[in-house]
């Protein structure tokens, strides 16, 4: 809890000092509304964007777990409801689909000096979004549990099958490995990894028609079987909370687990210190031979809305470029895994930043993937709960998908 | 009552009813005839912080020109409806076909995502509605012969399970029924079965989801019940006592008949709301093993990054359809009733 | 001196006990076994290791230096501000019950006096529009929302409960106005007054039971409603509910769900005044409508 407590307490300076930021920002006028999911590193961004507001530059902000579902509405406006909104790449593509938010060459020439190129998410040339902050799903093993076994640490899937093996025969820990199985989007992403790890393609170059139903996708879902086979009875309701929780409790001891709750999960302070001192982060595992890690890049960052005045684009871009600025990440280095200038990578990010050095894939930003994901995400259950085989859970997705495809218009 | 009156006093309720809940469901309904405009894409290089590479793009300026010219999207008629995840036609038709036993047909029927909600929906409705009934029935029965000072805080507590708000009432009941929670660890010992998952199987889920289904709404049907069981006349009572009626017939023949107009209030009620089942599922993580037809339009709406609106309508109308037919049989016998009142 | 149509035999009287304490223990037991935990660290309500941590509560004396802490209630009350949410719903559920009640009764009543023929199709037109499941009607909201600009404030929200109230309001109240006597109105209206005035000063006091229990019915909807809220709300206007679930984990968001579980536990204690004070209204309010259906 300890690095949680010192970047609340950094939030609360951020919104003490407010008041008297208007000389750092420099904007002379203009509105900045901020769209935004809810949560701590996202809190500490705005909130460092709100100190910018002056008697001439207003700053609001609405940090909501729906920010998805309403940000389509709010940008259509004319003017759009907010001028920045925060997204990922999975939240962006819709509003590139719509075409609602503006590139940002110019004022990344003109604003952007504090910026590293790898920040800069191009579309067709031109800056249509700026990230801030990466995550993704790595390994984390429990060193003195796997040592004891006589286990050496684990750098594929085989491996940790392998060891959960083992450490089940020894009587160490009978359910050692863990994923993220919840039926929904939890298991499509585990699908997603894995697939990426047997160096899938998703879809057939040049197209919007899937491509799982291959090889690649066939083992990606016996391996993910076989993990699940070594789990505990109820593995189809584990998602990050629980897991977290159960980690704690000296449950489990190997997981491919988000990046952002590392910090909870290695806290001494925290609930578990036996455990959290245990805990190992590296790269995420390998599958099949293959070199690339299984699982994917996510990054957090900010777009421009189209329907705003080139004022209020200005002042929303330079205000973001003070909530984004090399001090915000130094001041609270424990909050995410930054993507900011001067940044060092906490311990709890080691396993964020050797997975990315590990050449992991970014999650694909096609226009189709979201809804790729949602049919694995209602189709592999039924595969999981061992009620039907592998290429009848494939096909079911492939159906899945192309009638949502159909409807939303990218497959005729 | 002349029209001008009654409409008069009807306005504002009409009013909200008609802008609020009428034109949506008009626009559903339309919305539900039309798709997405056929995607024009593009091909281009997008770059993030990890690498660089060669992806499609839908086209926003030629998209833009095709809605202006259609808003709506692309009609389609009743193709949404009868599609692979709704009625799914086609895909029964080569199923009848080619499946070589009854038992292969309901597998794959009960494989195509619209048969295997409405299968659970239906269970869940049938199951759910007479129990609580009959539940809320007893409890307003005993609770009203206990003693007038302690019925408040009874009448409180009864009422928990349906004011606890349900995303925190079933993430603590969820966490009571894991295989380490005292619920779970109990029933564990119960049945002497170190094994034994509420969360895992398919038939201890849906057990699960109608137990918590029944728990969270007999107390509506126990209110309105209790309320009723106030107004029973004492004298009939009284009468049936000297005619002989034992305990049982005078519950039977005198109460019952008497909450007859209360019975068809909540089943109405209560078949509306089970059939919508959906907080449930989200809250007790059971998609896996069950699925409602509100979770299907959950799913379209908020799954994915785009909102499938179409197939969100199409679901959202058969729905309400469906509905209309399981309260036909109420619909009819209230026409009836109104029939004898109008005059 | 009690009726002897209400005398009951020895064991009876036991076995309705019995089933009374079981019914009891099953409804309120969640909701007090969470009132307890909501005094505990989350390691020990949500114990993976056993669940006796709950009551004893090892970790919260390892953590805190004592069996008990308000962490929970201090970090939702104080540090994420519940109590912003707390005022928002008190606003948003005072004004559904009122306006839901006005227009309700004057419309109830008009379906309970009418005896034309499109009577019977408004009811069933009000049951169809219940049918809508809400998330639909919702996402239809939010664009001419956003262009009218009046998306995220508390007015739109209290007027869409209304809206969606209506039905299930209306039906419960036409129900209770069928069950008070046509003579009470027509003797005011031969006695001089208008047909509002009727409806205003002699049947409204006799039905005021009734209004007071469709009143509960529309309180707990807007007291509990998450789809609406959470999604044409601002985050300074958040009630309650969303409030609740912005403090459960996701993804990336460290939980806090003893916060959560402590807003809930607080969140109730209204209630229980508030049904205390109205048990005996609930009562002869439905008593008075034998709602018919």
């Amino acid at each position: 809890m300890k690095h949680l407590m010192k970047s609340s307490l950094a939030l609360c300076a951020l919104i003490a000092s407010g008041g008297m930021a208007f000389a750092e920002c420099g904007i002379e006028k203009g509105s900045v509304r901020i769209l935004s999911n809810d949560f701590l590193a996202l809190q500490l961004v705005a909130a460092a964007a709100e100190a910018c507001a002056s008697p001439t530059v207003t700053v609001t902000r609405n940090l909501t777990a729906e920010h998805k579902n309403i940000q389509i509405a709010a940008l259509t406006t004319n003017p759009a409801t907010y001028t920045v909104a925060v997204v990922a790449n999975g939240s962006i593509v819709p509003l590139l689909n719509d075409d609602l938010i503006q590139p940002m060459d110019d004022l990344v020439a003109k604003y952007g000096q504090d910026l590293q190129p790898n920040q800069l998410i191009k579309i067709d040339g031109k800056v249509m979004a700026i990230a801030f902050m990466a995550n993704t799903q790595h390994l984390m093993y429990r060193k003195s549990v796997l040592e004891a076994a006589g286990i050496a640490a684990p750098k594929t899937y085989e491996d940790m099958l392998a060891a959960a093996a083992v450490l089940k025969e020894k009587g160490v820990m009978p359910n050692a490995l863990v994923a993220n199985f919840k039926p929904g989007w939890d298991l499509a992403q585990e699908f997603v990894n894995m697939y990426l790890g047997y160096g899938g393609e998703f879809f057939e170059p040049g197209t919007a028609n899937a491509a799982i139903s291959g090889e690649a996708g066939v083992k990606a879902l016996t391996m993910m079987k076989a993990l699940a086979d070594t789990m505990g009875p109820e593995y189809m309701t584990y998602e990050t909370v629980m897991l977290g929780q159960s980690w704690g409790a000296g449950e489990a001891g190997m997981m491919n687990m988000w990046g952002s709750v590392a910090g909870a999960i290695t806290d001494p302070a925290g609930a578990a210190p036996d455990v959290a001192a245990d805990t190992v982060l590296a790269a995420a595992p390998t599958v099949g031979g293959g070199t690339t890690p299984a699982t994917t890049l996510w990054w957090d960052g900010f777009a421009l809305a189209k329907n705003i005045s080139p004022e209020d684009a200005e002042a929303s871009f330079r205000a973001m470029m003070k909530a984004i600025a090399p001090d915000m990440a130094t001041t609270n280095p424990a909050a995410a895994a930054w993507l900011i200038k001067g940044y060092q990578p906490t311990p709890a990010a080691v396993g964020v930043f050797e997975t990315v050095s590990a050449g992991a894939r970014p999650y694909p930003m096609l226009p189709y993937m979201g809804l790729l994901h949602t049919a694995l995400g209602d189709n592999l259950a039924e595969f999981m709960q061992g009620q039907e085989t592998a290429e009848q859970a494939l096909a079911d997705v492939t159906a899945a998908y192309n009638t949502a495809a159909t409807e939303a218009g990218f497959l005729k | 009552m002349p029209h001008r009156t009654f409409f008069l006093f009807m306005l504002p309720s009409l009013f909200v009813m008609l802008l609020f809940i009428a034109a949506p469901i008009v626009s559903v309904a339309y919305q539900s005839l039309f798709v997405e405009h056929d995607q024009v894409m593009t091909e281009v290089e997008s770059c993030d912080p990890f690498s660089c590479t060669k992806e499609m793009r839908v086209d926003p300026t030629a998209m833009a020109a095709l809605r202006e010219a259609a808003p709506m999207g692309k009609f389609n008629g009743l193709a949404t409806y009868t599609n692979a995840r709704h009625l799914a036609t086609a895909e029964i038709a080569t199923l009848w076909q080619t499946a070589p036993t009854m038992g292969a047909f309901y597998d794959g029927l009960m494989n195509l995502p619209f048969y295997k909600a409405l299968a659970f929906t239906l269970t869940y409705t049938a199951v759910v509605t007479p129990l609580v009934i009959i539940l809320g029935f007893f409890i307003a029965l005993a609770i009203n012969a206990i003693p007038q000072i302690i019925k408040g805080p009874v009448i409180f507590f009864s009422l928990l399970p349906m004011i606890v708000t349900p995303l925190i009432g079933s993430l603590v009941l969820f966490w009571m029924i894991d295989s380490q929670g005292i619920i779970g660890a109990t029933l564990q010992r119960i049945f002497n079965d170190p094994g034994l998952a509420l969360k895992a199987s398919p038939t201890l889920t849906w057990a699960t989801l109608i137990t918590y289904g029944v728990w969270h709404s007999a107390p509506f049907s126990f209110i309105v019940f209790y309320a009723g069981l106030q107004t029973v006349p004492k004298d009939t009572l009284e009468s049936a006592m000297i005619d002989g009626a034992t305990r049982w017939e005078r519950v039977r023949y005198v109460i019952i008949p008497h909450l007859m107009p209360l019975v068809t209030f909540v089943a109405l009620m209560q078949l509306m709301d089970h059939f919508r089942v959906f907080e449930p599922i989200v809250g007790f993580s059971a998609a896996a093993n069950a699925s409602s037809l509100s979770y299907l339009i959950y799913s379209d709406l908020r799954g994915a990054e785009t909102p499938l609106f179409g197939s969100a309508a199409a679901t959202s109308m058969l729905t309400i359809l469906g509905v209309v037919i399981l309260l036909m049989p109420v619909l009819i016998r209230t026409w009836r009733d109104f029939g004898r009142k109008a005059h | 001196m009690k009726n002897r149509a209400e005398r009951q035999p020895m064991s009876l009287i036991t076995l309705s006990a019995i089933f009374i304490a079981v019914w009891l223990f099953a409804a309120a037991f969640p909701f007090l076994w969470t009132a307890w935990g909501s005094l505990k660290v989350q390691a020990d309500f949500f114990s993976r290791t056993d669940w006796l941590n709950a009551i004893t509560g090892p970790a919260t004396l390892a953590q805190t230096g004592s069996t008990f802490t308000g962490d929970g209630y201090q970090g939702a009350w104080v540090e994420q501000a519940f109590w912003k949410s707390v005022i928002n719903t008190a606003v948003v559920t005072v004004s559904v019950v009122v306006i839901s009640l006005t227009i309700g009764t004057l419309g109830g009543y008009a379906l309970a006096r009418s005896g034309f023929r499109y009577t019977f199709w408004i009811l069933i037109a009000a049951l169809v529009f219940r049918a809508m499941p809400h998330v639909t009607l919702v996402s239809g909201y939010l664009l001419p929302f956003f262009q009218l600009n009046i998306w995220g404030y508390l007015p739109t929200t209290i007027i869409v409960l209304v809206a969606i109230n209506q039905p299930f309001t209306l039906w419960m109240l036409h129900s209770f106005f069928l069950s008070i006597p046509k003579d009470l109105d027509e003797a005011a209206m031969v006695d001089g007054c208008t047909r509002f005035q009727a409806f205003r000063l002699a049947v409204i006091p006799v039905m005021w039971p009734g209004v007071v229990t469709t009143g509960l019915f529309s309180f707990l909807l807007a007291y509990n409603d998450f789809t609406v809220t959470s999604m044409l709300l601002t985050q300074s206007n958040q009630t309650m509910v969303p409030k609740i679930a912005s403090f459960l984990g996701t993804v990336h968001a460290e939980n806090k769900v003893m916060y959560a579980v402590a807003a809930v536990v607080s969140a109730i204690a209204p209630l229980f005044v508030l049904v205390l004070f109205f048990q005996r209204q609930i009562v002869s309010g439905l008593t008075a409508g034998a709602v018919k259906g």
